[in-house]
């Protein structure tokens, strides 16, 4: 396997690593990239579902029936409005963080042994 | 010189003195050391860096106080300009890491064509030059109140210290100033918070105890005639609420001076941690605002309440000589406080001074106000010099290299980035005295010109191969008229006549109209015209995957440069 994946993608513009072009990147190669990709996807699709409902929804459209509600001195719709929304961001761009690095390391392309090296 | 003057004069000279300390230490010569810090900084610190660019004199002056005046539709600032974030995180940051490109011009030139580069450029200096606008005024409010200036000595202070400043560092100065800078302010802005908490409550946890005094906020905010202070919607209506926090979403994702410290990490990984850490610092400040905000309407309201005007707190005085804080012709006790001067309320308090007055408000000690003071400086400065850097790339490197002179050397670009810091400078200062509305909302503005033009280009340029050049030029065109149109005809700026909301939806708010006007017309233009050529789908595969070989692979020639 002469040709590492990382060449490809260094020479970015270059013409002759058109992805359609018959010679290479050969299939199996571009199988994982699929997969990756899919699952890249998959994962940041459902972290943007929850991302606008909590913030979105809760937050505003859903906001005064859930005001309905009052746990410790906050009506839950503000609650979610002022500071629950905030924790969910949070909570959500450390789990695709990690869960991107679980697909790196499955993908066998972690970046980790990278980082330290330079500089 | 009054105990609290002496403070803040300590407090401030202290910390810049720390500030300029560390950006004459890592001072630098080259072009990618002064714009992106060559790619060496770890991804707690570019977090912390990330956050202070990010909290701006609006984030740290006027937001908990317009959370305070608006009640429960302050929301909108709390929840757009943290939500932004995940986008970033999860559409953006990874990818635009990859390319490794020093500014956001710089991608879409390569992925659609020079015409959209210079458009970019253009909408990258309209940014930054509205966002920098705030920072002045909020710098000066600092100076005139503490230093006894009028506003526009105050500004004039605030405009040399921040020039001064970020013209000698850079990027690789900015970033560990910047990571000083949100020590400060995060520091100042959660003691006297916690200290209220405690005083309130008897538990220092702001978050959890503001709740406990919010029954009692809306009973006291009726009896002056304000808003019940939980009450949806009651200063704005619903689909303004949503369009305004959208537009800062979004917004947040495509502003300039942000995406560009993504790339200052060292791996795509760095800067997917990166944009952890910084909402994590920037949650820190997010999640106490609402409970100063909550806490300190209290106080105000308590404090004044029936309360005859020769016996108003201290703090009353202490801001009138600033213009932002008035007491009505020939009231004599206080019965209605307003933030709005055409209320004709008794007491009326501009929103921006809130944060700053807090700890006179609440009777805390005089050092705790001076570090308070220092604080809103490290906020307005630390986002002004991240802003000033964007205008000065964008044209140094975007307009003059790329387009007037490629043969330009390192130190002539250098210099002609310098000189348009210094150029934005002088016509923010001029700006900066006479802004349109309070600062969160000059701000605001800046996020709906990024959301019309950036957020949709880049990420269609990430995720829809087929988007091409005449697309997204046509997208960034409409998106920005649509918007500027509008800001134009509701605002009174520019001498123009401000005109009724249409359907509600308000000059913050039409950003996220702009960018879904900007994403139809982009996907629309690009399907009538010629798909791009194919190098360019294999460059935007290539961004997709990490650059690392596999590691079943031989080694090849993998590692990057």
């Amino acid at each position: 396997m002469p040709h590492a994946v990382g060449a490809v993608a260094e020479h970015e513009g270059s013409p002759d690593v058109t992805h359609a072009s018959p010679q290479r990147p050969p299939d199996h190669l571009e199988q994982w990239r699929r997969d990756y990709w899919r699952s890249n996807l998959r994962l940041m699709v459902v972290l943007l579902a929850i991302w606008a409902f909590v913030s979105l929804g809760c937050g505003v459209l859903l906001v005064e029936q859930l005001n309905a509600i009052t746990i410790a001195g906050f009506p839950v719709g503000f609650w979610f409005a002022q500071q629950g929304a905030i924790y969910t961001f949070l909570l959500l761009i450390l789990v695709y963080a990690v869960l991107m690095d679980r697909l790196d390391r499955k993908f066998g392309v972690s970046e980790r042994a990278e980082e330290g090296q330079e500089q | 010189m009054t105990d609290i003057q002496l403070w803040t004069t300590v407090f401030i000279v202290l910390t810049f003195g720390l500030y300029i300390g560390i950006a004459w230490r890592s001072r630098v010569k080259e072009t990618s050391g002064f714009y992106v810090a060559g790619h060496g900084i770890p991804a707690v610190a570019n977090g912390a860096a990330v956050a202070a660019d990010w909290m701006s004199a609006a984030s740290f002056i006027s937001m908990a106080g317009l959370v305070a005046f608006l009640g429960s539709d302050g929301s909108v600032y709390l929840m757009g300009w943290t939500g932004g974030f995940v986008l970033l995180a999860l559409l953006l940051a990874p990818y635009l890491r990859k390319w490794g490109k020093y500014t956001v011009p710089e991608f879409v030139g390569d992925r659609y064509s020079e015409l959209v580069r210079t458009l970019a450029a253009v909408a990258a200096v309209l940014i930054s030059f509205t966002y920098i606008v705030g920072q002045m005024n909020g710098g000066g409010i600092v100076f005139s109140r503490f230093l006894n200036l009028n506003l526009t000595g105050g500004v004039m202070v605030a405009a040399a210290i921040i020039f001064v400043y970020s013209v000698l560092g850079g990027m690789k100065g900015i970033t560990w100033t910047q990571v000083a800078q949100y020590t400060v302010l995060i520091i100042a802005y959660l003691i006297p918070a916690v200290a209220i908490a405690q005083q309130f409550t008897g538990l220092p946890i702001p978050q959890v105890t503001f709740g406990q005094i919010l029954s009692e906020l809306n009973a006291l905010s009726a009896e002056l005639g304000l808003n019940e202070y939980t009450a949806a919607f009651s200063e704005r209506p619903m689909v303004d609420v949503f369009l305004v926090t959208l537009a800062l979403m979004l917004g947040t994702a495509g502003l300039p001076h942000v995406i560009i410290r993504f790339y200052t990490t060292k791996t795509v990984r760095g800067a997917r941690y990166s944009a952890f850490w910084a909402l994590f610092f920037i949650a820190l400040l997010y999640t106490t605002a609402p409970a100063i905000g909550a806490f300190t309407k209290f106080n105000l309201l308590d404090g004044v309440n029936g309360t005859a005007v020769a016996q108003l707190p201290d703090w009353v005085d202490n801001w009138a000589a600033t213009g932002l804080v008035s007491v009505a012709d020939g009231a004599e006790t206080i019965n209605s406080v307003s933030n709005d001067p055409a209320a004709g309320a008794d007491l009326t308090v501009n929103n921006d001074i809130l944060v700053l007055a807090t700890p006179e408000i609440a009777g805390l000690p005089a050092p705790i106000v001076g570090l308070v003071a220092a604080g809103g400086m490290a906020a307005a400065m630390s986002t002004a010099a991240g802003l000033l850097l964007v205008i000065s790339s964008s044209v140094s490197h975007d307009f003059y290299f790329r387009r007037i002179k490629k043969s330009a050397s390192d130190s002539e670009r250098l210099l002609v980035g310098r000189l348009a810091m210094t150029a934005a400078v002088i016509v923010a200062v001029v700006a900066g005295i006479n802004p349109p509305a309070f600062v969160a909302e000059v701000v605001a503005f800046a996020f709906g010109l990024a959301a019309a033009s950036f957020f949709p280009a880049l990420v269609l340029g990430i995720f829809w191969k087929r988007c091409n050049a005449t697309g997204a030029a046509a997208g960034i065109v409409a998106g920005l008229a649509l918007t500027i149109t509008y800001m134009i005809y509701t605002l009174d700026v520019f001498g123009t006549e401000a005109h009724e909301h249409i359907l509600g939806v308000s000059p913050e708010g039409i950003g996220s109209i702009g960018a879904l006007v900007n994403v139809l017309v982009a996907v629309a233009v690009s399907k009538a015209t010629a798909p791009p050529p194919a190098h360019l789908a294999e460059l935007v595969e290539s961004i997709r995957y990490p650059s690392v070989p596999r590691e079943e692979e031989p080694a090849g020639t993998g590692e990057r440069s």
